[in-house]
């Protein structure tokens, strides 16, 4: 049963990336920031974790390396892009840009397979007897917890209150005595450094590390993101809306397993990442168009009758 | 209390476009003056209201607010000291939250932003007692989105916003000009209400000449980034609507004035 074993695989993998994709949701939908810089810093994390992992650091503390890096490269962004005043977009580029080269040299090379090093999942394997698609689910579950339990707070805090107002209103933030400057360079920080740990995390499981590993990692983070707002909506609670992020990286994997299974070619898999977001962006559109025209009919129709 | 010295501001410095806006203003306001500001469009009122808040750097001049030189803070680092209320009743709340949050936000102006709760168990009860006050009706929805209120009731919580932790001074930048004329009216007691319960000293732009009559303690005329006619206390009182149009005559020397140029 091939197709049910990539399917498991596939959960644990959006697991995974689930915890980028809520990364990417801290700026994308919380600070109305697109950060382009996440395609570099998820390959940071990676390369930061594998060579911790490669020099004996225990599995735990690599990854809590790769997520520190994730702050400084998100600490990049933001001071470029309150400090020196750049577009967030700009900014983005110019971290990812800069990244790829600090990623090579931080690894020193390409590509660090983990053949011989322990990871958290080898270790974990040792222990219980599980295949390795669970022992994915498993770790994933356990930290994806964390960080949505982690996120929940933090936004209900006086900081995370002032986070969000952020992006909702920089002005009516400032009046009320916060520097929305400090709020931005924090939240991608954060974000980043959530993008890195997942990097940390994937890099365990595959037991490589790749410097092309992040390239598009925003694109996989937003359909995420969206496929989960059009399943659950968007007015969903925010326990719900957090989780919906995760199950949105869950369906994305599934989809792409199932396509790759019934045969496409791997390298058309970026044009079918873009059309996966093209498609669940257009969806909720036409859908409200659809809604209102069917209602107007409805109503007027009645009208119209009775003056008939 | 808030003292303005020589304070000039131009936009556009360096092109064809450059425009002088305020032209080295002198102001002085005392503890517990309630001044109400009128002018044309483009005579600087705004401008002027802006640059105390410090949403624009100053070009020269000093300006002090409780004998603390604020003349270069930052704006994020003022709002410690000074509430304000926008002409654009969006501009005040965060849509995309929930009255209470937007009010506990705005009790902590001025204080560190930590990381305990945004919204304290005991908060609850004291907010539910200042929205009464508003009158509204709000007191039973405090948890819904602001982004749901009309323009009104977002003013009006603004307005509470802007005084639920005590401001050294309270900007008013035409709070009312964007509201139906009941609401206004409403708005605008409210305002009063509030600022004498707790003795605030305040500035309030309007175009409304007879509000600028009724309210308030102190009255200054703009012309053209100056102050052209400065009048408290009984004298004010005494004011009428054609007084002031006779004065904007003679302060800017020209006979053809009517209301227009000063409702703008």
């Amino acid at each position: 049963m091939p197709m049910l074993l990539s399917l498991q695989g596939a959960i644990g993998q959006g697991i995974l990336w689930g915890i980028m994709a809520l990364g990417i949701y801290l700026t994308f939908r919380i600070l109305d920031i697109a950060d382009l810089s996440v395609d570099g810093s998820f390959a940071t994390g990676g390369a930061v974790c594998a060579v911790a992992l490669i020099a004996g650091i225990h599995p735990i503390l690599a990854i809590l390396l790769a997520t520190l890096s994730g702050f400084l490269a998100g600490f990049v962004t933001g001071f470029l892009h309150t400090k020196c005043k750049m577009p967030a977009i700009l900014a983005g580029i110019l971290t990812q840009l800069a990244l790829y080269s600090i990623n090579l040299r931080i690894m020193g090379k390409s590509n660090i397979p983990l053949l011989q090093s322990s990871t958290l999942f080898k270790d974990f394997a040792k222990v219980i007897p599980l295949t390795s698609q669970w022992i994915t689910i498993c770790i994933g579950i356990f930290f994806s917890l964390i960080v949505v339990i982690g996120i929940y707070w933090f936004l209900g805090t006086e900081f995370g209150s002032c986070l969000r107002a952020t992006g909702n209103n920089e002005n009516m933030v400032r009046a009320n005595g916060v520097n929305t400057d400090t709020m931005k360079l924090f939240g991608l920080m954060l974000s980043n450094g959530l993008v890195a740990m997942s990097g940390a995390l994937v890099t365990q499981q595959q037991s490589v590390a790749d410097v092309k590993m992040g390239t598009g990692a925003i694109v996989i983070g937003l359909a995420s993101i969206v496929i989960g707002e059009v399943i659950f909506g968007k007015k969903a609670g925010f326990k719900l809306r957090l989780t919906s992020i995760i199950v949105g990286s869950i369906i994305y994997r599934m989809i792409v397993a199932i396509v790759l299974q019934m045969g496409l070619n791997t390298d058309d898999l970026k044009l079918l990442t873009a059309f996966i977001v093209a498609v669940a962006l257009t969806v909720p559109v036409i859908v409200n168009k659809r809604k209102r025209l069917s209602m107007y009919k409805k109503l007027t129709g009645k009208e119209l009758q009775n003056h008939a | 209390m808030l003292k303005l010295e020589k304070v000039s501001k131009s936009f556009h410095i360096g092109t064809p476009n450059e425009k002088c806006v305020i032209k080295s203003l002198n102001l002085e306001l005392k503890e517990g003056d309630f001044v109400t500001v009128i002018g044309g469009n483009g005579a600087g009122k705004s401008t002027l209201l802006n640059l105390i808040a410090g949403v624009y750097p100053i070009d020269c001049g000093i300006i002090t607010l409780n004998g603390q030189n604020i003349s270069l803070a930052p704006e994020y680092q003022r709002a410690k000291l000074i509430g304000r209320v926008f002409q654009d009743p969006m501009m005040g709340t965060a849509a995309d939250m929930q009255i209470i949050e937007n009010l506990a936000m705005a009790a902590r102006r001025g204080q560190k932003r930590s990381l305990r709760w945004g919204v304290t168990k005991k908060e609850k009860e004291q907010y539910y007692e200042a929205v009464k006050t508003l009158g509204l009706g709000l007191e039973d929805r405090l948890t819904t989105k602001v982004g749901l209120l009309s323009g009104g009731q977002r003013q009006a919580l603004t307005l509470l916003m802007a005084t639920l932790h005590k401001p050294q001074l309270l900007l008013l930048d035409e709070h009312t000009a964007a509201l139906d004329p009941a609401t206004s009216t409403k708005v605008l007691t409210l305002t009063n209400e509030i600022v004498t319960k707790q003795h605030l000293t305040a500035m309030m732009v309007t175009h409304n000449m007879k509000d600028a009559i009724d309210i308030g303690n102190r009255l200054i005329m703009m012309y053209d980034g100056h102050i052209i006619y400065d009048v408290e206390g009984e004298e004010k009182k005494k004011l009428t609507v054609n007084d002031l149009l006779k004065k904007f005559e003679e302060a800017i020397g020209e006979e053809f004035v009517n209301d227009r140029m000063l409702l703008g």
